[in-house]
């Protein structure tokens, strides 16, 4: 009987210096967690992609509460979540554009023409650093879908050698601007319906060999273009998107239909 | 013969050396009908600077460009005509370069000055290194580097060992071979030369023991030598590799990041040591090179004296073609270990080129479908010449944790032979994976 008294009576000390021990510790290393920071955090995406600069969506709702990030900082989040952290910041959200990744080449199975058979790692990197492209044009898509694999929002996938972007998934984070070994996919805005799809820098003739669907740089939508967006630089035609207005000249024009308007 | 035990390192492999099919034809020199095409990065460093223009007239041995900074080599016309062009072509590693294309007018009109003795005295230091630089030499074993900065090093006294590399261990190569027996003068001359850059250094000139007639032709003209001996060492695959030479040589290690020089060696191939020769006895810069075209599909596999620029195309027509009837499944820039597969003959020889292997579908055995995960049997492990565990480092390189692949696994120090996916059983690609993950440290330490 007495030792359970004991025993009792020892582990209700040892409960109630535990009990004190942690009001201290709570009171002491109290961390302060800004509300704001909280509400913002909510709204932001959540999946840590790291398209806005920081090292995820904590990272950057502090930054935005600290007014270090701008409101609309999320490229993912777009306009929407903008304006909703603005109201909770307190200030106007600007105009976010929704952008979009595109893949710049449209040398599929059917338009390029076949080079060697590569055997080896599937990776587009790991091809381009061996030196033994599947196509002959030096530019275009592997299609291997190393930005497919980058990609966080499963929005690319490659059809018939070449990779395409699905615009209602594209969140615009621009991984897969970074994993493309052949640098072919730049983030365009979402409400401008033409682009080009070519990257090849090679002067016409040498483009027509190897695919039937490059641009061969006739400057002929240049010469379409009333509001002076579209220009040829290094051989192949690019859209400046501040200036387009999306008429369309450009594409009916292109002879390779190189120019295309978005799907 | 007297049995004794050769001299080898840990680890290689044994592939079968194919050698036999363009060992035993004479070196005969190949004179290019088609137009020369010079890229301008024929070495490691900066790529030299063009010094001709479209239109221009150049004469054979001339310098069309020149050497960009002190990591850089001169480039030689290897022919006489007119500059046809200056564009981007491909290259035998697939890649695209800048390059001078000349069209040939196929009379090889000799600069001047090109084949006279220069000095009647004794040479300076100065004067070889000189002499070494305006030649555009580098290293012909395959790596190219610049050999004038190789034999550059900061403390000259230092070096005890100057080992002439004539352990051609990738399978099917003979050029090597073949220039030791017919310019073993100039060989054991351009040692002698190098040698004098260093002033405690002797000379050894290493040649693997499936190479008897080589050997037995450099100690022909060694023999009596103080200072140069020729050492036979056991053929295994890569014997011929910069640290295991120097580890069979000199009995040293390099430790992972340190270079030849800081263990007192300076290693050479046979044929630059030829080139040093003719450079600074002859003011002869770099324009040939022996050059082995091989392979089963190859109807007359040979080795030849071939003037760098020369289309490859025009060097299987050299070596008789592609055997009747044969299916080409593989050709391949160098041999079967260290090869790039090519997929268009239409690149010139650059000066590191070595060899063409061309081969046929039944001696080719396609990895791809067979392919299966790594069962962790350690036979990489084994094989690997440098010590290294290349199945970590394939989980790191896959994971892309750089960290532990550089840091922990010094992969950086993989010198990409091949033998760990050579003994594979699993037929995983190794070696383009770490040549890969090599290629993009280097790049993002660049940023």
């Amino acid at each position: 009987m007495q030792g359970i008294i004991i025993a009792t009576v020892a582990v209700g000390v040892i409960g109630l210096l535990m009990g004190l021990l942690l009001i201290t510790v709570d009171k002491k290393f109290k961390v302060e967690v800004d509300e704001k920071e909280l509400a913002v955090r909510e709204y932001l995406p959540g999946n840590n992609c790291g398209a806005c600069g920081y090292a995820g969506c904590d990272a950057m709702a502090s930054a935005i509460v600290h007014e270090e990030a701008p409101v609309n900082g999320c490229p993912v989040g777009g306009a929407a979540v903008a304006e909703k952290i603005a109201h909770i910041m307190g200030v106007d959200a600007e105009e976010t554009e929704k952008m979009v990744a595109f893949v710049k080449c449209s040398g599929d199975c059917e338009n390029a023409a076949a080079r060697a058979h590569y055997v080896g790692i599937s990776d587009c990197a790991s091809a381009v650093a061996s030196g033994l492209s599947p196509w002959t044009c030096d530019y275009g898509c592997i299609g291997f879908g190393t930005c497919a694999a980058a990609c966080p929002f499963d929005a690319i996938s490659v059809h018939d050698g070449v990779a395409r972007v699905d615009r209602e998934k594209c969140r615009a984070c621009g991984k897969c601007v970074a994993a493309c070994p052949k640098h072919l996919i730049e983030l365009l805005p979402d409400k401008s319906p033409y682009a080009v799809r070519c990257s090849n820098k090679d002067r016409g003739v040498a483009v027509k060999k190897v695919c039937s669907a490059g641009c061969i740089a006739c400057k002929l939508c240049e010469k379409q273009c009333e509001s002076d967006a579209i220009h040829v630089e290094n051989s192949i035609s690019h859209i400046d998107y501040e200036k387009c207005i999306g008429c369309g000249k450009c594409a009916e024009k292109c002879p390779v239909k190189v120019i295309t308007k978005r799907a | 013969m007297k049995l004794k035990t050769l001299k080898t390192f840990r680890g290689g492999v044994h592939p079968e050396g194919h050698k036999n099919l363009s060992k035993g034809q004479e070196v005969v020199p190949y004179l290019p009908k088609g137009d020369m095409v010079f890229p301008i990065n024929q070495h490691i460093g900066k790529p030299a600077r063009p010094i001709v223009a479209k239109g221009d007239e150049v004469l054979a041995g001339q310098i069309i460009a020149e050497a960009d900074g002190f990591v850089s080599a001169n480039i030689i016309s290897s022919c006489s005509g007119k500059v046809k062009a200056i564009e981007e072509r491909h290259v035998a590693s697939g890649a695209r370069a800048t390059c001078i294309v000349v069209e040939n007018d196929g009379q090889y009109t000799l600069a001047p000055g090109i084949g006279k003795v220069p000095h009647e005295g004794t040479l300076s230091n100065k004067d070889i290194l000189d002499a070494i630089k305006a030649a555009g030499i580098v290293g012909l074993g395959g790596a190219g580097f610049p050999t004038h900065v190789k034999l550059s090093v900061k403390d000259p006294e230092a070096i005890d060992y100057v080992i002439a590399n004539g352990s051609e261990c990738e399978p099917y190569i003979t050029c090597d071979d073949r220039l030791m027996q017919d310019e073993n003068r100039g060989i054991v001359e351009g040692l002698r030369l190098v040698l004098q850059l260093f002033p405690n250094a002797v000379g050894v000139i290493a040649i693997e023991d499936n190479k008897p007639d080589a050997i037995q032709a450099m100690e022909a003209v060694c023999a009596g030598e103080k200072q140069i001996s020729v050492q036979p060492v056991k053929a295994k695959y890569p014997e011929g590799g910069e640290r295991n030479l120097i580890s069979v040589i000199s009995g040293r290690d390099l430790r992972f990041g340190q270079l030849p020089a800081d263990v007192g060696c300076v290693v050479c191939n046979v044929s630059t040591l030829n080139a040093i020769y003719r450079a600074v006895h002859h003011s002869e810069p770099l324009m040939e090179r022996y050059f082995t075209i091989s392979g089963d599909a190859i109807a007359n596999p040979c080795t030849l004296s071939v003037r760098i620029g020369t289309s490859h195309a025009e060097l299987v027509e050299a070596a008789g073609g592609i055997k009747p009837g044969c299916n080409v499944k593989k050709v391949l820039s160098g041999g079967p270990m260290m090869g790039i597969a090519m997929s268009s003959l239409d690149v010139p020889t650059c000066k590191a080129n070595n060899a063409l292997t061309v081969l046929a579908e039944d001696e080719v055995e396609i990895a791809d479908e067979q392919m299966t995960a790594c069962i962790r049997c350690g036979r990489c492990t084994r094989a690997c010449p440098i010590h290294l565990i290349p199945q970590m480092m394939a989980e790191a390189a896959e994971r892309k944790d750089y960290e532990q692949y550089e840091k922990r696994l010094y992969g950086l120090d993989c010198i990409a032979c091949g033998c760990c996916t050579y003994v594979c059983p699993a037929k995983r690609p190794l070696m383009q994976l770490f040549k890969q993950t090599k290629a993009d440290i280097m790049a993002a330490k660049r940023k």
